[in-house]
């Protein structure tokens, strides 16, 4: 399972990798990060790109800053970078939860956080996460730079609002607010696996209620996303089985899973309504 | 100086093998290149069924770097490949032909061969052959009626009958009648290492080489040279390191061929490496089962009889093992208990799949899972606990041998010794049963879903008949012992040194053991079917002894003691008075040397061929305990605890007995809940990475409580050792069936494995609604 | 086919120039090129971890990555892991708990294990079972990997 045939870039600023991308990108020119999703689809030549610009070799790509209140994550931050105290606080705790997720240790001293969301692969959990939390990408291409909402980029599986001639330079999470209560479940056949199904959840609480919630649901449907007949069950009640019970019920209601061989829109479902049970049963 | 000699066996000391493994000096297939090389790359089928139309390999031919790129056409004259043991009129018509000919009958069947200067270009020039085919319709499911397989033959070559008693008159007499619908998925060994083989002409000495052979090769030369149209004396296989083999490597295959028929044509070696993706729609896949059994009972739950109908899903073609799998199916179905009538038809059927063969405990796996999960039916239908009905039909160690008129691999089955009751005594104390079954029941009240599991068979092991090995001490003292053994990971070689060095009296690691090199003994078994330790180490055994005893003949005469005053210390004959005189094996070996003047009439050499013969085949035999849990949110299992009761007869190697048990139980727990070869309606196989086929990995695998008991030494050799390579595989889908059936309530709705959560999800909350 | 280019590889403290394609992986080049075969390889789409190696520290499926990003980087495999005649901590252990059969898997899993304890060297419990879960085993069950592993780390710590 050898790759086919490629030209080489290694670019060293970001001005140059978009030059390389405005000429190669049309013509079958692809960006090369972590690789743990590209090389394996080149592996089995599902994909044979003409071109390969490999961006490790930008240092600034690897910033990864907390801004005005907003997580800056630049192209090559890998995942490992999140399970360490890299980011503070409640968002910070939120993120090494969710790492743990992602594959094994090995493809997570690789794999970018940006590379998943480029990629768009149902399962991603970072896909789940920028829906969650309404992050931002931030594309960058000869025309100039666009800033587009997660809901906007990710339209399907593997499918973006990425142009040919397009970088992702960085993703933006907006901190949450510190003593927001997160949780997060998920469901594979093994450990590391491509999830099944996953639930997100953060609400704060006020005067013992839940408000401002956020319900992310990914690997189930084609992309990740909120709920927000699920959010709407949550909001303003206090936290405990009759609510939870009843945002199971609206999700489960309203999404749209997939059909594999191996797992029915059904299953799926009734994945969604126990993960979301769990997910809010184990918020921090 | 202590006049105790060494004890090795029964000893858990630490491999022989280890040191080049862990230091990446090991040489597998892949690691070994020779000069001017040339690559192979083979082009398959991506079609289930067809008619050959056309295949165009110009543009591959054009590619630079290329050499060659050959269809049916270039291999003309090379007949389909044979069975191993030998020809089979009935089942020629089916073989499978080096290079697809007028169709092609599954996904990844060989169609054309690339020979390149380097891999990558040769899958370049792959991508560029075009192959047009008419597609014809598949066939899928080797229970519905068989089609035509080619005018005049259709895709039921042979039905497997065994049986005997009146079953007709069983089941008018039985109190109670049992039937069920069994399956088990399509899986196979998926060794850790693919497939490898590079052909090498010597034309220096006129030796056409195999490198990366496994398993037997002495009787993969002999098919070889058959086919090649050469003698065995120009034809050898060497095997080097092989990472693992489960049963599916060291069959013939057509890479094989072709490296070889290559290599002859180019006078360049070539080396054919298996990538993963080709592995798991080329190599040998297995288990594919599904039968319709019956079993007549009287009203205490004694068996009267058991007719059982079944389908064996053999894939596309008939490879080397012929019809062996199902044949072995039938005459081993029974297990552990007496059964007085019996009637089984295996239809022998074929289908647009990867082709089958053995994969270890191949019958057993799948005729465990059938056979158990009867008794479990017949215990829930009149109301007895299955411990009881299991016990009412054992087999009792008074009977032994206990000869039924039934044949497994060519042998009449005869088990030679056996204590199922106690070993069953004994895994019921060792998991305090009682209380398990206690603590399962409270639980279930508090409304969980947990079970208790229960499974029992006779595995077999030995598989004659016979096997020779040659025992030879250097003067350095070193001894070497050279077999027709093969080594596919199991510590073949050191359990050797182990039977050799205690017979010798020396340390184990002064013992060199050499395998899968015909150019160093003409006769080997190989090993597989468990027969490796068995077979080998008893003719080691024979072998060494005379060694020792010519040892002691020449030490008599230069020490000027009688023999019977001698015994072997440390490499070195001492008296057994303690007098100080000694003279060591390596002396010994310089006194016998060709020119020595005290060798006398003696042949020259301290060296000795040892053969051992057996009638029959020796059966361990097992007890599997499991407790499960289902969670009722997912459907997952989760498996608390797990015990593994085997007897060995005779353990060589304690440790590497467990290692087997353990991994070979990895590798069941895999069948009964991750692993499956899946199709779709049109024969695309989707199971083609190991994303989609899951093995287990450190989390699946819970921890195993294995009591290893050596109560029933085997009586077919001296050493009464019985083989443990499939005893932890064997039993494991009829435990896990058990187990979560019984989390379920115990109502029989486990019928299939591998058991998927989404099924037990279903099954739980269709109970809810 | 592509340009190849001249690039040194840093495998154990020793340089290798090579010259290669873009497109040949790092396993490929530093088994066939460079002549350290103890890497093996066992599915080339990343999931077996058979192909385990450490760069700069870190373990990586070098199926993954084209050895011509590897330049410039410090790379060890297994080869590497014996002092002269003395072999690593765990490599001992392997062979004292029986955790190698057939040894195909086994140089990834070495690297695997060497380099997270280097990082954390008390790991232990779930994590550490969570680490060995990386990589895929078809012959031990993993039961007496676990354990070396296990006794490896303590060893490591003793010495250190």
């Amino acid at each position: 399972m050898k790759p086919a045939s490629f030209t080489y870039h290694a670019p060293t600023s970001v001005d140059e990798a978009v030059a390389l991308l405005a000429k190669w990108g049309p013509q079958d020119g692809r960006i090369l990060a972590g690789g743990q999703s590209l090389v394996p689809i080149m592996a089995f030549r599902m994909a044979q790109p003409a071109h390969l610009i490999d961006i490790n070799g930008i240092a600034e790509l690897s910033r990864i800053a907390v801004e005005d209140g907003v997580l800056s994550i630049g192209a090559c931050v890998r995942h490992a970078a999140f399970d360490t105290d890299a980011v503070p606080g409640t968002t910070g705790a939120l993120l090494r939860k969710v790492v743990r997720n992602i594959a094994h240790y090995p493809i997570r001293t690789r794999g970018t956080f940006c590379g998943s969301v480029a990629h768009a692969d149902p399962a991603s959990e970072w896909c789940c996460v920028m829906a969650a939390l309404d992050g931002i990408v931030v594309l960058r291409s000869h025309r100039g730079v666009r800033r587009l909402r997660a809901d906007e980029f990710c339209q399907g599986a593997m499918m973006t609002a990425l142009a040919e001639d397009e970088l992702l330079v960085a993703a933006e999470l907006p901190l949450l607010r510190e003593g927001t209560r997160t949780g997060f479940a998920e469901f594979s056949r093994r450990k590391g696996d491509f999830a099944i199904a996953m639930v997100l959840v953060a609400y704060q609480l006020r005067h013992g209620m839940m408000v401002e919630p956020r319900l992310a649901i990914g690997g189930a449907e084609s992309r990740a996303r909120r709920v927000p007949q699920a959010e709407d069950a949550l909001r303003g009640r206090t936290p405990g089985a009759a609510a939870f019970a009843d945002a199971g019920e609206a999700a489960a209601a309203v999404i749209e899973p997939m059909e594999d061989i191996n797992n029915t829109a059904a299953y799926r479902r009734s994945l969604v309504r126990t993960l979301l049970q769990r997910a809010l049963e184990g918020t921090q | 100086m202590t006049l105790e000699p060494a004890v090795w066996i029964g000893a858990s000391v630490e491999r022989l093998e280890d040191l080049p493994l862990l230091t990446g000096h090991g040489r597998f297939a892949g690691d070994l290149s020779f000069p001017h090389q040339l690559h192979m790359r083979v082009v398959r089928s991506a079609y289930a069924h067809g008619r050959l139309r056309d295949i165009n390999v110009a543009a591959a031919r054009a590619l630079p770097g290329v050499i060659a790129v050959w269809t049916a056409i270039e291999v003309a004259d090379l007949p389909p490949i044979d069975f191993r043991e030998g020809p089979n009129a009935k089942l020629e018509p089916f073989r499978q032909p080096v290079l697809a000919k007028d169709h092609v009958r599954y996904v990844g069947e060989p169609v054309a061969a690339v020979f390149a200067d380097d891999a990558y270009i040769a899958e370049d020039a792959a991508e560029l052959v075009t192959v047009d085919v008419d597609e014809l319709e598949p066939i899928i499911d080797a229970s519905r009626p068989p089609g035509e397989f080619a005018p005049g033959l259709c895709t039921e070559p042979t039905v497997c009958r065994q049986g005997y008693g009146d079953i007709a008159s069983a089941f008018k007499d039985a109190a109670t009648i049992v039937e069920l619908d069994l399956a088990v998925g399509r899986h196979s060994g998926v060794p850790l290492e693919t497939r490898g083989a590079i052909g090498r002409y010597d034309a220096a000495r006129d030796v056409l080489e195999l490198h990366g052979a496994a398993k037997v090769p002495h009787r993969n030369r002999e098919l070889l040279a058959n086919m090649l149209g050469r003698s065995t004396a120009g034809i050898h296989l060497y095997e080097g390191h092989v990472g693992g083999g489960f049963g599916i490597r060291g069959e013939i295959y057509p890479e094989d061929i072709l490296v070889l028929v290559a290599t002859m044509r180019f006078g360049r070696p070539v080396k054919w490496l298996e990538d993963r993706r080709e592995h798991m729609i080329a190599a040998n896949h297995s288990r594919q089962q599904r039968h319709l059994v019956r079993a007549a009972v009287d009203a205490q739950g004694r068996l009267l009889g058991i007719d059982d109908e079944f389908f064996h899903d053999q894939g596309a073609y008939i490879r080397t093992h012929g019809t062996r799998v199902a044949d072995m199916s039938c005459g081993i179905l029974p297990g552990p208990y007496r059964l007085p009538h019996f009637r089984v038809h295996g239809h022998f059927r074929l289908t647009n799949k990867t082709p089958a063969a053995t994969y270890r405990s191949p019958g057993r796996y799948e005729t465990n899972f059938v056979r158990e999960r009867l008794m479990d039916a017949i215990a829930r239908k009149l109301g007895l606990s299955r411990i009881e009905v299991r016990r009412r039909n054992l087999i009792s160690p008074d009977e032994m041998p206990y000869q039924r008129p039934l044949v497994a691999l060519g042998d009449d089955v005869v088990f030679d010794s056996g204590d199922y009751e106690g070993l069953l005594a004994k895994a019921l104390a060792r998991c305090r049963w009682d209380q398990l079954e206690h603590d399962v029941q409270q639980r279930r009240s508090a409304g969980e879903y947990i079970g208790l599991g229960l499974a029992m068979y006779v595995e077999k092991s030995g598989l004659g008949p016979v096997d020779g090995t040659r025992v030879h001490v250097h003067t350095s003292g070193e001894v070497e012992v050279i077999t027709g053994g093969a080594s596919v990971g199991q510590g073949f070689e050191t359990v050797i040194a182990q039977v050799c060095a205690e017979t010798l009296g020396i340390h184990y690691r002064r013992v060199r053991v050499v395998h899968g090199r015909t150019d160093r003994i003409e006769y080997g078994i190989g090993a597989h079917a468990a027969r490796a330790t068995v077979m080998t180490a008893n003719a080691t055994a024979i072998a060494a002894h005379k060694v020792r005893a010519k040892a002691l003949d020449m030490a008599a005469q230069l020490l000027q003691v009688d023999a019977a005053r001698l015994i072997i210390v440390k490499g070195s004959v001492v008296r057994t008075d303690g007098a100080r005189a000694s003279i060591s094996l390596g002396d010994l070996a310089h006194h016998l040397r060709p020119g020595s003047s005290t060798r006398g009439n003696r042949d020259p050499g301290l060296a000795a061929d040892g053969w051992f013969t057996t009638a029959h085949m020796t059966y361990p035999y097992g007890v599997q305990i499991a407790v499960v849990t289902i969670d009722p949110g997912t459907g997952a299992v989760h498996i608390e605890k797990m015990l593994i009761a085997f007897d060995i007869g005779r353990a060589i190697n304690p440790m590497l007995v467990r290692g087997q048990l353990v991994g070979g139980y990895a590798q069941g727990l895999g069948g009964a809940l991750f692993e499956e070869f899946q199709y779709d309606d049109r024969g695309q196989p989707l199971s083609v990475t190991l994303a989609d086929y899951l093995i287990p990995s450190a989390h699946d695998v819970p921890e195993i409580d294995v009591l290893l008991t050596e109560d029933a030494p085997s009586t077919c050799n001296p050493l009464g050792i019985k083989g443990g390579g499939e005893g932890g595989v064997a039993g494991v889908g009829a435990v896990i069936a058990s187990a979560i059936d019984d989390a379920l309530g115990g109502t029989g709705e486990i019928t299939r494995i591998p058991i998927k959560p989404q099924i037990l999800k279903a099954i739980i909350d269709g109970r809810r609604n | 086919m592509s340009e190849r280019r001249a690039i040194t590889l840093s495998i154990n403290g020793k340089d290798h120039t090579v010259t290669v394609e873009p497109r040949r992986t790092l396993v490929d080049v530093i088994r066939d090129d460079c002549g350290q075969t103890g890497t093996h390889i066992g599915c080339e789409h990343g999931v077996c971890g058979a192909c385990t190696i450490l760069i700069d520290g870190e373990p990586v499926r070098s199926c993954l990555m084209f050895a011509v990003q590897a330049e410039g980087h410090s790379i060890r495999t297994v080869e590497g892991l014996q002092q002269g005649e003395r072999l690593h901590p765990m490599q001992e252990a392997f062979m004292r708990h029986h955790a190698l059969q057939c040894g195909f898997c086994t140089p990834g899993f070495l690297m695997l294990a060497v380099g997270v304890l280097e990082k954390r060297p008390d790991l232990d419990g779930q994590e550490l079972v969570d680490i060995i879960s990386s990589n895929l085993c078809r012959c031990t069950g993993y039961e007496n990997i676990i354990k070396a592993v296990r006794a490896a780390a303590a060893d490591m710590k003793a010495r250190a």
